[in-house]
Order: C-alpha cells, then structure tokens, then sequence
C-alpha cells in the first residue's frame, strides 16, 4: 500500500455536504448511539462532528496516508485502505449505517461496494454529484467535450471519477437490486430541491437498505 | 527532568516453559502523577535493547530516556496529563532478573540456567508491578517492535486491564526472516569462545560475538534510503582505499562503533534469551486464526507501521489490524511515510506523536465519560 493518496483534488462539495445543511441531514438520519462507518471519510470531520453531536460509535476508513493521520489526530478510528477492498475483513451487519460520500462515482466497482455496503451495515447512507444536472448536460451538449463545471471541475484525464451516475441511475438500480429507498434528498446549493430532481440536484442523497423480499 | 530508577521485588513468578523465579526483581520508572481515580496510566513497553529509562534524564548516566522525545509534558505521552510507567523486561539485564542475576540457590549468576522466557511472561511479570502500583485498569499499553508484541500481549491476555493499545511497528508472530536474523546474532554471541557456554560472568565477556550480533542488528534496523543518506560510499579519516581489512567505510565505522558500544550496555546472555522469546511469540500461540486470538479483546487499537521497515513490514500490521476489524473492534490504522526503517518509531516521531496524542486524548475523554 502507498501513502500517498492518487489524487488531491479539492472536492467541491465536501464543503457542502459538511456544511450545515448537511450535517443536519445525515444528523437527522443517523440516531444518538448508532455505529456509523464513513467510507473515504478523509480528515474525518463528519465522523469528529457525529461522534460530539450525536454520540455515535464513528470509524473510517480513508485511502490518503496523510488525511488518515490528520482523522486519527481528531481522535477518530480510522484504517488506511481503499474502499473496494476494505470491508471485506468486517462481520455482516456490523454497523447500523455505512456513509459513502460522494465516492461511489471514484470506485472502481461501485455496485460491489454498495452490495458489500449492505453486506456490512445494516443501512447505506449514499452521497453522490447528479450527472444529470442541467449545467453538465448543457456543457456537454453546447461544448461538445467532457464535462468541466463547479460540480465535475476536473479534466478528463485528471479526474478522480470513473463511473459516473444520475439521480435516475441510482433509483434505476435502487429497484434492480431490490432496495428500499427510506429517504431520498436532493440538494443545489444548501438548498432542498423538489421538482425534477435529475435535471436540477447537484447532489443526491440516498438512506437505503435491503427490502424484505 | 531527572528521573528515578525504582525495583520492587516479588516473591515468585511461574513461567510460560514451567519453571518458577524465585524471587524476582523488577526495575521500572515513571513520569508524571498519577491521578487519584487512577485512570491516566501508561505503560510504556521498550524493545529489544530498551530498559526502564524512557524519559527524562537518568541522574547516573546523565542520558535521555530512549523514547524522550515521546514522554514528556506536552509530547505524545503528555506527562502533563498522563501518569506514565516504563520496566525492564524480565530476562533483561538493567534492573530486571535476567541471566546475569544471581541465582539464590547457587549464589553464582544463573547463566544459562536461567529458564527460557517468553513475551507472556515479561507481560506477566508487568502485571505484577501494576497491580503493586494499585492500578487497576491501564488508559494505554504502547511500545514498538518487541514493545508492541508486549503491548498486543496485554490486550488479549488482560482484556479486562487495558482500555487501549498502541502497537508500533510490531507483528502478531515473528516470520522466518525475523526469525533468522536473531539467529544470526546468537550464532555470534555462541561461537565467540568468550562465551563460555554462557559462564564469562566474572571474566572476559563475549563482547566480539555481541558486537557483530548488534551489528547485523543495526542494519536491519536501518533502510537502504536512510544508509544511503547517512553514510553513502564515504571514507572513514582517508582519502582512498587503504587495501586492508581495516576501517574503509564511514557505514564499517559506524557499525564497529555501534557494535563496541553495545557490549558495554548489554549482556550476551540477555541477547539470547530476549530473542528466543520474540522468536516465541506468536499471539495465535500456533493454532487457531488471529481474529480468534482477538477474542477477548477489549480494548480500542492504534496501529502504526512505517512504509521502510523492512524488519516489521506494514502487512504484519495490517494482519493484526484486519484480525481486530474482523472482530469489530475499534481500530485505527495508519502506514506513516519514512525513510529511516524500523528506527523510525524511535527517531522520526512529528507525525506519530499526532497520531498518538489525538488518540489518547480521545480515548481518555470517553473512558471518562463510560
């Protein structure tokens, strides 16, 4: 394993997601006392902030040596690991939530990942940027090149994201694999989108588990 | 700092192999104050070559403890906050009963009647001391190398004992190349005729035999980086080869000088015994997987390796950490960059002592709040 991380993007919506907004949705989501796993949790602030705010039994694992050491720093349990691999060594059900934000699009075998996701924990709470949000239609539509905008601000070959996926998507296979959608939120911005949430939600927020079939 | 040596003696201690010590001697020291809830002690576990004195300066050597630059107030193990406990080892040769202690039924040092030990028992005999300390349950056990095998020892076998566990640069079992370097070094010590078959007390000790063991020792102790850096192809006091088998090299010189200066510091029959027992170790004790050695395993883990050692190498830290995930245990994990080998955990300790510091704070502040 190597410590340095294959990228050090900026990730423009970490900062959202961690924002106040967010922090009250999965703060709404996850209840006092809960064991929480954050995958790809970087410096760990969401798990610092549940473990303070909510009480929760919060541990990570995070693929960046240097963010890993900064998470630990904070107090927080973390592993130095990749996701693909990395939850292969847990028992079934051993967390009530499994958090993946906004890195199911960086995975390199994202339905595994969420299977395993469900495998582990009892619930999946999965954040992901809309790919069909109107701005990266438009820019791919009028400049006829992949797609650069505040969401996806990367170059094709720089980007961290290799599996790219919709509001729709993720519902499309929600069914497919036979999950029961428990929420669903779709924000732009801090703020809450209702209508047309494919074409105006640049970031998606799913709680899902496996439905009684 | 000055700091003082303490020994407190014990009646007996039955051993892992079946023999009994009667009695037994241990030499440990501490650092800072222990709280009147008794809840903010740290035993701190040296490796092979370590002793009592970890921190402070010893008034008879004048030194620094080996592990100074993470005992103190406001380092790592923050002697502001934390009440922290070093010991020799048993078998060990400063302070603790070893082989060169002299046995009370003969009078005469044990040598190599002393009986073979193992990791178990020196965290057997650590007991006997905490609990002489009245401390019931320790915040932290924490070393590197042999001191991490103490530290896991501790975990499985005093769940109950510990809140935490800091394995630095350790294993769960010594592989074969561990294996074969000790080997290395008691070959040394047992071919130097001065050995004696351990019977030099009094006399000349083995010291070549020890000398080029703790050579072998210090270059895998080392990276091929750090020696590189520290010694590359540079002349020792000369300009070019002298065409003999004296000093060419500053890499030859520093190994003599090291090697010279360990057998001062050191005893050979400790050498072989304190090896034997890391070769010993091995927490599955031969049967079973980790994870069910783990069992009982209370406590809340940091792992940490560092990416040159090649002596612990990250996947045996990644083995124990993997074994405690499969338990659901809570454990932290961290592989931190640095060139200086299996050293690092002594010498290159900026981004340990975070590591260190933000883990024990929060495993304090909820041990309190439990």
């Amino acid at each position: 394993m190597t410590t340095a991380a294959p990228q050090e993007h900026h990730k423009p919506f970490v900062g959202e997601l961690l924002g106040r907004s967010d922090y009250a949705i999965i703060g709404e989501i996850v209840e006092p006392g809960a064991k929480v796993l954050d995958l790809g949790c970087g410096e760990g602030e969401l798990l610092q902030w549940l473990a303070e705010n909510k009480g929760v039994d919060a541990r990570g694992v995070e693929l960046s040596g240097a963010k890993v050491q900064r998470a630990i720093g904070r107090g927080v349990s973390v592993y130095q690991g990749d996701i693909d691999h990395g939850l292969a060594d847990y028992p079934d059900q051993a967390f009530d939530y499994i958090i993946l934000s906004q890195t199911l699009q960086e995975t390199r075998r994202p339905l595994q990942v969420l299977r395993e996701m469900l495998r582990v924990g009892r619930r999946a709470i999965v954040a992901f940027p809309n790919f069909g949000h109107w701005s990266v239609r438009l820019a791919m539509l009028m400049r006829g090149r992949a797609p650069k905008t505040r969401l996806f601000p990367h170059d094709w070959y720089d980007s961290p994201n290799i599996h790219f996926l919709t509001v729709d998507d993720f519902e499309q296979l929600a069914r497919q694999e036979s999950l029961a959608v428990e929420r669903r939120y779709f924000l732009a911005g801090h703020k809450r989108v209702g209508a047309l949430p494919n074409l105006r939600a640049e970031v998606a927020v799913f709680l899902v588990k496996k439905s009684l079939t | 700092m000055l700091v003082e040596a303490h020994v407190v003696r014990f009646d007996s201690i039955s051993l892992d192999g079946g023999a009994t010590l009667e009695p037994v001697d241990v030499a440990y020291e501490t650092y800072g104050t222990l709280n009147p809830q008794k809840s903010n002690a740290i035993l701190v576990l040296h490796a092979f070559s370590g002793d009592a004195h970890a921190a402070g300066i010893s008034p008879e050597s004048g030194k620094p403890g080996w592990w100074d630059n993470m005992i103190g107030p406001g380092k790592a193990f923050d002697t502001n906050k934390y009440f922290v406990i070093c010991s020799n080892v048993l078998g060990g040769c400063r302070g603790t009963t070893g082989p060169a202690s002299i046995d009370p039924a003969t009078g005469c040092p044990y040598a190599m009647s002393f009986p073979v030990i193992t990791i178990r028992d020196m965290v057997r005999l650590q007991k006997m001391l905490i609990d002489h300390l009245g401390i019931e349950r320790l915040l932290s056990v924490t070393g590197g190398s042999m001191g991490g095998m103490q530290a896991l020892e501790w975990a499985v076998y005093y769940p109950q004992s510990v809140v935490s566990a800091i394995p630095i640069a350790a294993t769960a079992r010594h592989s074969a190349q561990q294996i074969a370097f000790n080997e290395v070094g008691r070959q040394a010590i047992i071919a130097d005729p001065d050995w004696r078959e351990g019977n030099y007390y009094g006399g000349k000790p083995p010291a070549r035999g020890l000398a080029i063991a703790r050579m072998v020792g210090h270059i895998t102790y080392m990276s091929d980086d750090s020696m590189r850096e520290k010694f590359g192809r540079r002349l020792r006091g000369k300009n070019s080869f002298g065409y003999d088998f004296d000093v060419d090299f500053e890499v030859e010189s520093y190994l003599r000088y090291r090697g010279s200066e360990f057998v001062n510091r050191f005893d050979a029959n400790s050498y072989l015994y304190i090896t034997k027992a890391m070769d010993y170790f091995d927490l599955t004790n031969g049967a079973g997987s980790l994870a069910s050695a783990f069992e009982q395993a209370r406590a809340r883990f940091l792992a940490i390796s560092f990416s040159s050692d090649w002596l612990y190498p990250s996947y045996q830290s990644q083995e124990i950490v993997r074994a405690l995930r499969s338990r659901n245990v809570d454990v932290a994990y961290c592989e931190l960059p640095s060139n200086y080998g299996h050293d690092a955990f002594l010498v290159d300790v900026g981004e340990q002592t975070e590591l260190v510091r933000g883990f024990l704070s929060s495993t304090y502040e909820r041990a309190a709040a439990a």
